[in-house]
């Protein structure tokens, strides 16, 4: 595998005695130039792992933060080509990998061999499919994976052990656990709640299933959301959060990305 | 030349049809449709189950459903062929839509879930989801896109009338795919004690071939009407088709008889080279919704915004199982405007006394185009039986009927 960037991402955080922050942002909100430099400002403030997400017409798993996001992207003419286009010029300039995560149509359009070799040679690292669970995945994981591209699986709350297993036997470079059914940008449950302690048994479900590293996300919003998975998971996403702040413009969402970024101790 | 698909066997890869169909959801839902598609195959195999429904269908919903015939319209189209209507509009509820929902919410009960949620284009699947949820006590939720909520007032203050609470969805189109996307949120949202009732053909297996199976009544009774009628079975069914239950429902019977020919008709809004809805004429492979089908949309795989002046069917996408009875060929599909349905609502209703849907409508203008196509037109189909599917009545597009037709001075 090329990217070996995630795995080398994972080690030094490993390190550092920390979890990785995984920070989610929309590619063109905002259009090229701003969604440039907010990718660049997430990095230079410490994202470990960045997941660049594709825009389409019908994000049915995404909440209102997100959906929006992938409005104002497709006003401003965003189509994979360009996003591609915009990965290019991101791994022009930094070597922090990148997660391109979408929907299955805009990608299989494309054609999934010819989507694969694009994606690495903008320099991709991975690629997370939200509506392409295992059974369904073959048709783009497998040219994915042939194209040296690490193939993101995802596990959720509803995962039962059985399933997280045929999750991980289709992935490599981490899992993504999403902390609660729903959208992107549902809230997190409440500290020592009843489904705070499931999400935590859900989290040993998946570690016990993987070798690969977990990150966990969905409605992690704040730095104390942070500190309250990081001992839990490899690595924590924050999506929505991003996507407000990156609103604010690049040294907005700089700080947001400091201050995530330092809670993550483990 | 018509064949029959003789690989066509949606169980030895669940849910596949040639290569459509299949199932594309969030790994959230996947569990949830797995648990379905279990307990689906459980009730339909149980007799008691399909007594259940099929006790509710005919003391409350009013199956079976006449078959009509239509000479006044034969005559006025020219042919020789004896035309008969399949009286979906006199159901309880005023369409196809209910068949489906009964069953689906009595499945619903026997797996314990606690709330039902729909979407809805015209407002016919969530009048009927939100009256079945009524009769056996089952909070229900309706996404409807919000240009729909406002040129289908009726079927909104029905549904509310029949306590259900409809969420009007401002997001994309704001028509019947924007509904879907707001219901698979909240299914996501609330995976384990909600049943999503999806309206048609559509959306990640059990759901296309579940909503076939509940919906074969219509072509089952027609078998056996029309035989009672004239001693044969059809040679020609017509049925709009949006997601295409209610073509589905006609055909799913005579799918393996290569004699009776199969037409859908789609919406071709204000032409095929401006907006329209006609996934068959203009559409291409493409993954939304759950499953693979055929879809409107752009080279960079986005969904284009479909336009019919039916709600229901204003829709980009289209059930798998058309998606291959196009591919194999034996099913052929037709595309008419608005206009033309509008025409062909006010023929039925002045020929034949009955007032269709703007979807059912659909049907009814493309006869002419079917009878040529088979030799019965000018005269001939002497001995011939064509049954068209009256899906739905028409009481819900008034205001639209009196906006185009009525208003016109040409109208007679």
């Amino acid at each position: 595998m090329s990217s070996d960037r995630i795995a080398a991402a994972f080690a030094r955080a490993a390190s550092e005695r920390r979890a990785a922050l995984v920070a989610y942002l929309t590619a063109y909100d905002g259009g090229f130039e701003h969604s440039l430099s907010c990718l660049l400002a997430a990095i230079d403030a410490g994202a470990d792992v960045i997941e660049l997400g594709v825009p389409f017409s019908d994000p049915s798993a995404d909440g209102p933060t997100i959906c929006a996001a992938m409005v104002r992207a497709r006003e401003h003419g965003a189509t994979l080509t360009h996003v591609l286009s915009l990965l290019a010029q991101l791994r022009a300039q930094r070597d922090t990998p990148v997660v391109l995560f979408g929907y299955a149509n805009p990608l299989l359009r494309r054609g999934a061999t010819r989507f694969a070799d694009d994606a690495r040679a903008a320099g991709a690292d991975g690629v997370l499919v939200v509506d392409l669970p295992p059974e369904s995945a073959a048709i783009l994981r497998e040219p994915v994976r042939a194209a040296g591209l690490h193939w993101i699986g995802l596990v959720a709350p509803t995962t039962s052990a059985a399933r997280c297993e045929l999750v991980a036997r289709g992935a490599s470079g981490f899992l993504y656990a999403i902390t609660r059914a729903g959208t992107t940008g549902t809230a997190l449950a409440e500290a020592d709640s009843d489904e705070d302690a499931a999400l935590r048994r859900q989290l040993a479900l998946v570690r016990a299933a993987t070798r690969l590293p977990v990150v966990a996300g969905f409605g992690v919003r704040t730095p104390e959301h942070v500190a309250r998975l990081a001992p839990h998971a490899e690595g924590v996403v924050v999506g929505s959060a991003l996507v407000e702040a990156a609103l604010a413009g690049p040294s907005v969402l700089g700080a947001s990305v400091r201050a995530l970024r330092e809670a993550t101790a483990r | 030349m018509l064949r029959t698909p003789v690989d066509h066997r949606d169980d030895d890869a669940p849910g596949s049809f040639g290569r459509f169909g299949g199932r594309y959801v969030a790994e959230t839902l996947m569990p949830v449709v797995l648990e379905l598609e279990a307990g689906w195959n459980a009730a339909w195999a149980d007799p008691d189950f399909r007594s259940d429904v099929a006790r509710m269908l005919a003391c409350w919903a009013g199956r079976p459903s006449a078959l009509s015939p239509a000479p006044r319209l034969a005559q006025a189209l020219g042919t020789a062929a004896r035309v008969w209507l399949k009286r979906e509009d006199l159901n309880h509820t005023g369409s196809h839509k209910i068949n489906n929902c009964v069953g689906q919410v009595l499945l619903a009960q026997r797996l314990g879930k606690r709330r039902i949620i729909a979407e809805t284009g015209a407002g016919q699947h969530g009048v009927a989801t939100a009256t079945v949820c009524a009769k056996l006590g089952l909070p229900c939720v309706v996404y409807m896109g919000a240009v729909d909520v406002a040129r289908q007032q009726l079927n909104v203050l029905r549904m509310q009338m029949l306590g259900a609470t409809v969420v009007p969805v401002e997001a994309g189109s704001a028509t019947l795919k924007d509904a879907i996307n707001e219901a698979l949120r909240d299914w996501v949202a609330h995976p384990h004690d909600t049943h999503y009732v999806i309206g048609s053909v559509m959306g990640p297996h059990p759901y296309p071939t579940m909503v076939r199976e509940l919906q074969r009544i219509i072509g089952a009774e027609v078998r056996h009407q029309l035989h009672a009628e004239v001693g044969k079975a059809p040679d020609a069914l017509v049925a709009c088709v949006g997601g295409g239950s209610n073509a589905m429902g006609l055909f799913a019977e005579f799918v393996a008889d290569a004699t009776v020919a199969l037409f859908g008709v789609e919406a071709a809004g204000c032409g095929l080279h401006d907006r329209h809805a006609a996934t068959m004429a203009r559409g291409s492979e493409g993954v939304y919704h759950g499953m693979r089908s055929r879809v409107l949309q752009d080279d960079d795989g986005q969904l284009l915004e479909a336009h019919s002046i039916s709600a229901g069917l204003d829709y980009p996408g289209v059930g798998p199982e058309h998606a291959w009875l196009h591919e194999c060929g034996r099913a052929r599909y037709l595309a008419v405007d608005d206009a033309a349905a509008l025409a062909a609502a006010l023929q039925l209703a002045r020929s034949e006394g009955i007032l269709p849907a703007l979807e059912s409508a659909h049907a009814f203008a493309a006869l002419p185009e079917v009878l040529a196509t088979l030799g019965f037109d000018r005269g001939r189909g002497e001995g011939r039986d064509v049954v068209v599917n009256l899906s739905g009545r028409g009481d819900k597009d008034m205001p639209t009927f009196a906006a185009q037709l009525l208003a016109r001075p040409e109208t007679p």
